[in-house]
């Protein structure tokens, strides 16, 4: 297509693809490379890292100290994603069918919080949760409980907290894949003897696939990595890869090791995409387009 | 109502050509206070290829939904071989429907999206097997099977959508313009194909289409719609020939209407023998009444809205571009309209004129091209007569724009 437009040769082709590929080398390939390169050296305590090279970093990580915390991570970012995969899905899809002029306002409305700092937002959580906060308050005051329950500091603050952050994530592709979804789809599969539930399994659920799976990309892994969450609202026994991470590089100096769990992300989130690549190119949506 | 269920149980227990397949009665639709459908009445027999065609927005596509089961009527009845449809689910209703779009599953190859009607209603595996393959053979797409619906060309999606609603041997086939997204060469192909198809499969097809030359050439029979009514009910030779009103007249083909004031009304007259001697009326048209010098007042047949007509009152005449003929202004012999040519189009096999009339009316004819007439062709400007035979015209009231008079259709039923 850019042949036909700019001519192979044209000056300002050439200029954008360096750019483009300069913009990328520096700011993505680079720090990436750093940061894998720096995982296999050794912890220095006035260099921060120095040679031999070493697969200590990666050995250490299966010490059940570290290995624990890599599960209850994933545990806690797991059920977030599930929770706003179950709220989101049926919310996208809502979305997607009302009527069209709504529809802007809706996504603004689900994007309207990210203009306060996601810090700030998870103070006000801390209040919302705290002993004497507004729930506890409002429970008392309603006579179900007679003494304050514990929020914070639990599993659950910290789930409830990464839910509330990482929602819009998870309902932003869905209702991409939903507004994409044909009407006429629903109504042949419907027309060729298929129940509600049938279309959903057999329809709706394979041409949404891909929108699930880039919305738990959006949300596992930075659900592992928001480490403030698990500060403010986890306490001491809720702790995240991203707890990890940020304690070896500000607070250990173990750099060789932090860039290891930074490294163990990367690869996770490596897999889904190609998981994703897969479910996209399953339901054709590629050249889907061109046809239609 | 009782009577019209009894009627097509007595009828769907032999089922026969010239049986009622699909009955609807006084079906109507309202979307926020708009009537899309007002008082549909339609017999829909075995075996027949229905047409619906009308203009955008004229109610045929909701008309389409209501007997799929996408949509549901405010009142009125739908009868499928005798047994009411109307408040059943389009998949609980034995009807396919083949989409605009066709709206293939794109993450289904060609045979998962034909098989997928039989496999919901868990038919054996190997049955299944068998009858997409035949049904594939049948659309020839065997070769195409395990393709993705994506990968295929149009006329290709087509087939995939007309094979995977067929092989549920529906009673009823529905084409929501199916042949709009294709292209000129590839709709003729495909609408030869369809009307093939149909002969094979001896399915009752309705078929909505907005393009009235498809619908003639397809159809044993074209319901004209507008504002959500019937304007006429006929085969295509009814609508083309003998149309009910004037919204008919003119979607249809190309038509030339001449005003002509009434000046006689001969009613019917049996003679000697019995026989009843067609009755006439006599008018003069009112573009002739503008020219200089004696009119002739011209003799049609009578008709049959005739009762109503006195003399002074205007009728419309109606004239196809063919009917007209075309002679020298100084030729005696015939008498007609004066006007001159402005526009001449040799299309091959015919000659097509554009004639603006002294009174500034424009009117189009079309005369086969004389071959052994060197000099047949007209210049620009060039001074014509306009007439036609008595009798080839076809006489609707002054004001029919919006009476839907189905009284034309002979149907017995």
């Amino acid at each position: 297509m850019a042949r036909n437009h700019l001519g192979s040769k044209s000056p300002f082709r050439t200029a954008t693809l360096w750019l483009i590929w300069g913009w990328l080398l520096i700011f993505a390939l680079l720090p990436n490379i750093l940061v894998i390169a720096v995982s296999f050296l050794t912890r220095d305590s006035s260099a921060f890292i120095s040679l031999p090279v070493s697969i200590d970093s990666y050995v250490r990580m299966i010490d059940p100290l570290y290995f624990e915390v890599f599960v209850h991570s994933l545990w806690m970012a797991g059920i977030t994603t599930i929770i706003c995969l179950l709220l989101g899905y049926p919310f996208a899809w809502l979305v997607s069918r009302v009527k069209v002029r709504w529809q802007p306002l809706l996504m603004l409305l689900l994007i309207l919080p990210f203009w306060t700092n996601s810090l700030v937002r998870t103070y006000a959580l801390k209040l919302l949760f705290a002993n004497n906060g507004l729930i506890n308050k409002l429970l008392l005051a309603i006579g179900v409980i007679d003494t304050p329950i514990d929020i914070l500091y639990t599993q659950g603050a910290v789930i409830a907290g990464l839910t509330y952050l990482l929602f819009p994530f998870m309902v932003l592709p869905l209702y991409a894949v939903f507004t994409d979804l044909r009407n006429d789809m629903l109504l042949a599969s419907q027309d060729l003897g298929a129940t509600r539930t049938q279309t959903f399994w057999h329809v709706v659920l394979p041409l949404t696939t891909p929108g699930i799976i880039s919305g738990v990309l959006l949300v596992l892994l930075p659900a592992m990595g928001m480490f403030y969450v698990a500060d403010i609202l986890g306490g001491s026994r809720n702790l995240l890869v991203g707890n990890i991470i940020k304690n070896q590089f500000l607070d250990a100096r173990d750099w060789p090791f932090g860039a290891a769990a930074s490294v163990l992300l990367t690869l996770a989130m490596a897999v889904l995409l190609l998981a994703y690549r897969a479910s996209s190119r399953r339901i054709g949506k590629t050249d889907f387009n061109e046809v239609a | 109502m009782t009577d019209l269920s009894q009627n097509t149980h007595n009828t769907s227990a032999s089922p026969h050509d010239e049986q009622v397949l699909l009955q609807l009665t006084g079906l109507k639709k309202t979307y926020d206070q708009t009537e899309v459908l007002k008082d549909i009445n339609l017999d829909i027999k075995h075996g027949e290829f229905l047409t619906l065609l009308g203009p955008s927005g004229c109610g045929k596509t909701t008309l389409l939904r209501l007997i799929a089961g996408f949509e549901q009527p405010n009142a009125g009845a739908i009868y499928l071989d005798g047994i009411q449809m109307a408040g059943l689910p389009a998949d609980k209703r034995p009807v396919n429907t083949v989409f605009q779009q066709y709206a293939l599953f794109p993450h289904m190859s060609v045979a998962q999206n034909v098989a997928y009607g039989l496999k919901l209603k868990k038919v054996p595996k190997d049955e299944i097997q068998r009858r997409v393959s035949e049904m594939l053979a049948m659309v020839q797409l065997e070769h195409l099977a395990n393709r993705k619906p994506q990968d295929l060309s149009g006329g290709q999606q087509q087939r995939v959508a007309i094979a995977r609603a067929v092989i549920n041997r529906p009673k009823l086939l529905l084409l929501d313009e199916p042949l709009s997204a294709l292209d000129h060469k590839l709709r003729l192909q495909m609408q030869s194909e369809l009307k093939r198809l149909q002969r094979e499969l001896g399915i009752t097809f309705v078929f909505v289409t907005h393009d009235q030359e498809e619908a003639l050439s397809m159809s044993d029979r074209i319901a004209v719609m507008k504002d959500g009514t019937f304007q006429q009910i006929g085969t295509p030779i009814e609508i083309y020939e003998t149309p009910a009103n004037l919204f008919t007249a003119k979607f249809i083909g190309e038509t030339n209407l001449f005003r002509a004031e009434v000046k006689g009304v001969y009613p019917d007259q049996p003679d000697r023998d019995g026989k009843v001697t067609n009755g006439r009326i006599e008018v003069e048209v009112c573009e002739a009444q503008a020219q200089e010098g004696p009119t002739t007042l011209r003799n049609l047949r009578r008709p049959n809205f005739a009762n109503d007509v006195q003399v002074g009152d205007i009728v419309n005449l109606l004239l196809r571009p063919e009917d007209l003929r075309i002679y020298d202004p100084k030729d005696n012999e015939h008498s007609g309209l004066l006007g001159r040519v402005i526009e001449s189009n040799y299309k091959g096999s015919t000659l097509d004129s554009i004639i603006e009339l002294a009174n500034g009316h424009i009117i189009k004819a079309s005369e086969f091209f004389d071959e052994d007439d060197p000099s047949f062709d007209y210049k620009l400007n060039e001074g014509v007569k306009v007439s036609w035979v008595d009798g080839w015209e076809w006489v609707l009231p002054e004001d029919s724009e919006t009476v839907p008079d189905i009284t034309v259709q002979k149907d017995g039923s």
